[in-house]
């Protein structure tokens, strides 16, 4: 039975339009969603990994896909690192600094066995495992690994980002 | 072959006194020259013509032997091809070499790498300086009394031992030495 | 007027989008014109130098994939000939062929990367799209023969892991049959683009004497105007079998190695119809039980394969005393392995010649006097890979 008002709305019609139209939400939770899925990655390669992860951007792999293919090369502008391939203890300063730049809220990807622990290498040369530098949210194995694992690897980083809640006080690392 | 004997046979022509031992092994020449006689010696092949090449320059550590290091010149003639290898032989305790980086620009960046990985200097560089390592590394990596890595492989979920848990066989009691138990019950020991 | 005069100190690198790596480039610039150039490498030092030492001649292979990682099948090659040419031993034909036919693979999907990647610096992204879509194709070869798309750890030593898989051979002609009009497409692309002429004719020149004196080698060598090919002047794997050209540039601009790269992309593809036409039947591997695992039916019959297969797993080879240096020409010119062995089953010292390390010495050399944003296309001509720099 609709409910006429004076000016001729049916309020019937009205809610059910807006039950259609629109959402509710907490702000927290829209920021996840739109973090998630616009993710910058900072266009920052080191070694054999890196030659992965621009296939993964180029047409065959197509990160555009998932809204990550806006690489950055400014680490002020982007939100994720992915480290692609092996940390050198002449690197290690280096790409702390790049993190540091980067804003907050930001996340970070070991692309790679050397990136995750060393790899092949456990020498003076090698930092064993980038997460001894930054933290790292991501971890994606292979040497190197294939663009369907760094794929992989960024949708698990996007799972994350939505379940955080946007809470910035801990930047997105809490967990479950 | 014919183009090496001929750098060969100038190189023994002009610098009799610099050559210490002259060898061929699987079709390949080596000489070794005396550490003095060195900037001479790759002069000659940068005035040999027929472009001959300084292709590489690297070192190898012969530690415990003496005299230690060994810093090895190769050459390429380019036409008609062929290849030549010098070597200097440099004792550990005063590890100099006269630098052939301004008659071979080639040698720069690679004498700088053989003096950041070796320690051996190159007298007369125009920039001896570290360039693969950071400036304030201490030691030369690829000297075989330099250790691989200090940083022991990490192995998460096994928990290792504790170090004065492990101790020769037979001096604890009850903990076998044996990382496999005994098979019989009988404490080892015969071994 | 006194500012023009003043000069400033610009870091570029390690992270920057057009330096193939992590290279460190400190300039020094009046205005717009390069005055100083000083490279600063090491970023990638990974001691693989070290660390071979202390690993056995057959797991080394693994590792050395991992220095020119854009040309792995040349890597392993080097690296597998040095140490057969210790042993002194002889590989079968088809193995040889087989490593030919990958290893000119290899330079395609390499001289892809390079040309993908330094088209994208001008800005030109459809030709970056266009080459990783053929390198895939490649790259999908390479994972049919050996599992890995980048790393292959194929070769062995005294040949190849096993042979090729079914379908390959047809698979390898299809690509090569489509090939020829993909590169048309990228000349015409480029060759006939304006920009991409003005910014690479007469861009960071590298006369013939510097060339030689610098160590360069490669299409840098070649594009200065000197036809030195390691493939030519020292044969290996039995490149003799098969005709092909040396492309030559003119000038030893950055537009000559683009056009001597271009043309060794095609090169390479008439070696691996031909080597596919004349593929010879036989083994893939040596008969050496000394050097080579013994086939699996093997294991099951005879002990005597039993302790051969045991002794090259747990101990490995141990080559005579002595030493070699084998070069091969990969993809950034001569790649070369220098192995001493004390006649134990671990190397001495090996030292890997890399191409790109003597060919990015004479950077400074090119762009002293000339503009900024030709320190680009310099670099970007080098086609250095920095794990070959720093290794």
């Amino acid at each position: 039975m609709g409910v006429s008002t004076g000016n001729g709305l049916d309020l019937d019609e009205l809610s059910k339009d807006l039950e259609r139209n629109v959402l509710t939400t907490t702000v927290e939770r829209m920021l996840a969603w739109a973090r998630r899925s616009s993710i910058w990655p900072v266009q920052f390669g080191l070694a054999c990994c890196a030659i992965e992860m621009m296939a993964t951007a180029a047409s065959r792999f197509d990160m555009a896909r998932f809204g990550m293919e806006v690489m950055r090369a400014s680490p002020r502008q982007s939100d994720l690192m992915i480290v692609a391939g092996r940390v050198s203890q002449k690197m290690a300063p280096v790409l702390r600094h790049i993190y540091d730049q980067m804003l907050e809220p930001k996340w970070v990807i070991a692309m790679g066995d050397c990136a995750s622990c060393g790899g092949l290498y456990n020498n003076y040369a090698v930092v064993q495992g980038v997460d001894r530098i930054v933290p790292v949210d991501v971890y994606v194995a292979g040497c190197p690994p294939r663009p369907e694992a760094l794929l992989y690897g960024l949708m698990k980083l996007q799972e994350k980002i939505g379940r955080s809640c946007g809470d910035r006080a801990t930047n997105g690392r809490e967990g479950k | 072959m014919g183009r090496s004997h001929s750098l060969l046979s100038m190189i023994q022509e002009r610098l009799p006194w610099g050559i210490v031992e002259e060898s061929s092994s699987r079709g390949e020449m080596t000489l070794v020259v005396a550490r003095e006689a060195i900037l001479e010696a790759l002069s000659i092949a940068k005035e040999a013509g027929g472009p001959w090449m300084l292709t590489d320059l690297t070192a190898v550590d012969r530690f415990p032997a003496e005299p230690r290091f060994e810093v090895v010149y190769h050459l390429t003639c380019l036409f008609p091809p062929d290849r030549l290898r010098l070597k200097v032989q440099v004792p550990g305790l005063d590890p100099v070499v006269p630098s052939v980086a301004v008659i071979w620009p080639s040698a720069n960046w690679a004498e700088r790498e053989v003096y950041d990985l070796y320690g051996i200097r190159f007298s007369g560089h125009p920039d001896l300086r570290r360039i693969l390592l950071p400036d304030d590394w201490e030691g030369h990596p690829l000297r075989k009394d330099y250790p691989l890595s200090d940083e022991p492989v990490e192995f998460r979920g096994v928990e290792p031992k504790p170090p004065a848990k492990i101790v020769p066989k037979g001096k604890a009691e009850g903990i076998s030495a044996n990382p496999f138990g005994s098979f019989d019950g009988r404490d080892e020991g015969a071994r | 007027m006194e500012a023009a005069r003043e000069t400033l100190t610009l870091n570029m690198g390690p992270q920057h989008p057009s330096t193939h790596g992590v290279l460190r480039v400190i300039l020094e610039v009046a205005g717009e014109t390069v005055v100083g150039c000083t490279p600063v490498i090491g970023y990638l030092h990974t001691g693989i130098e070290k660390e071979m030492e202390y690993r056995t001649y057959h797991q080394n292979i693994n590792l050395v994939d991992r220095i020119e990682y854009l040309a792995a099948f040349h890597e392993e090659l080097a690296y597998v000939l040095a140490v057969e040419k210790l042993l002194g031993i002889d590989v079968p034909k088809r193995a040889q062929y087989i490593r030919v036919i990958l290893c000119e693979l290899n330079r395609i999907a390499s001289h892809l990367v390079w040309l993908g990647t330094s088209a994208l610096e001008l800005n030109v992204s459809s030709v970056y799209m266009y080459c990783f879509r053929d390198r895939e194709e490649i790259l999908d070869l390479f994972e049919m023969v050996s599992g890995q798309r980048m790393m292959p750890g194929y070769f062995r030593i005294g040949g190849l892991q096993w042979d090729l898989p079914d379908g390959f051979v047809e698979r390898t002609r299809a690509f090569l049959d489509d090939f020829p009009r993909r590169i048309e497409e990228y000349e015409t692309l480029l060759n006939d683009n304006l920009i991409w002429r003005q910014r690479y004719e007469g861009v960071a020149v590298l006369p013939k004497e510097d060339a030689l004196s610098y160590g360069c080698t490669g299409p840098v060598l070649r594009g200065s105007g000197i036809p030195y090919d390691v493939r030519k002047a020292f044969p290996y794997s039995s490149y003799e079998d098969f005709a092909f050209d040396v492309p030559v540039g003119k000038n030893g601009d950055a537009y000559d190695r683009y056009l001597v790269r271009m043309a060794e992309m095609k090169e390479s593809r008439r070696i691996v119809l031909q080597a596919l036409d004349r593929l010879p039947d036989g083994p893939v591997l040596t008969n050496d039980r000394k050097v080579a695992l013994p086939p699996r039916h093997e294991l099951v019959r005879s002990m005597e394969a039993v302790i051969h297969h045991f002794k090259l797993v747990s101990e490995g080879i141990h080559p005579p005393k002595g030493e070699v240096y084998v070069a091969v020409e990969s993809p950034r010119g001569e790649k070369g392995y220098y192995i001493v062995s004390d006649g134990s089953n671990r190397p001495v010292r090996v030292r890997v010649r890399a191409p790109s390390f003597y060919n990015l010495q004479a950077l400074p050399r090119m762009v002293i006097g000339s503009l900024l944003s030709d320190v680009i296309v310099a670099i970007a001509s080098l086609d250095i890979v920095l794990g070959d720099v720093d290794r």
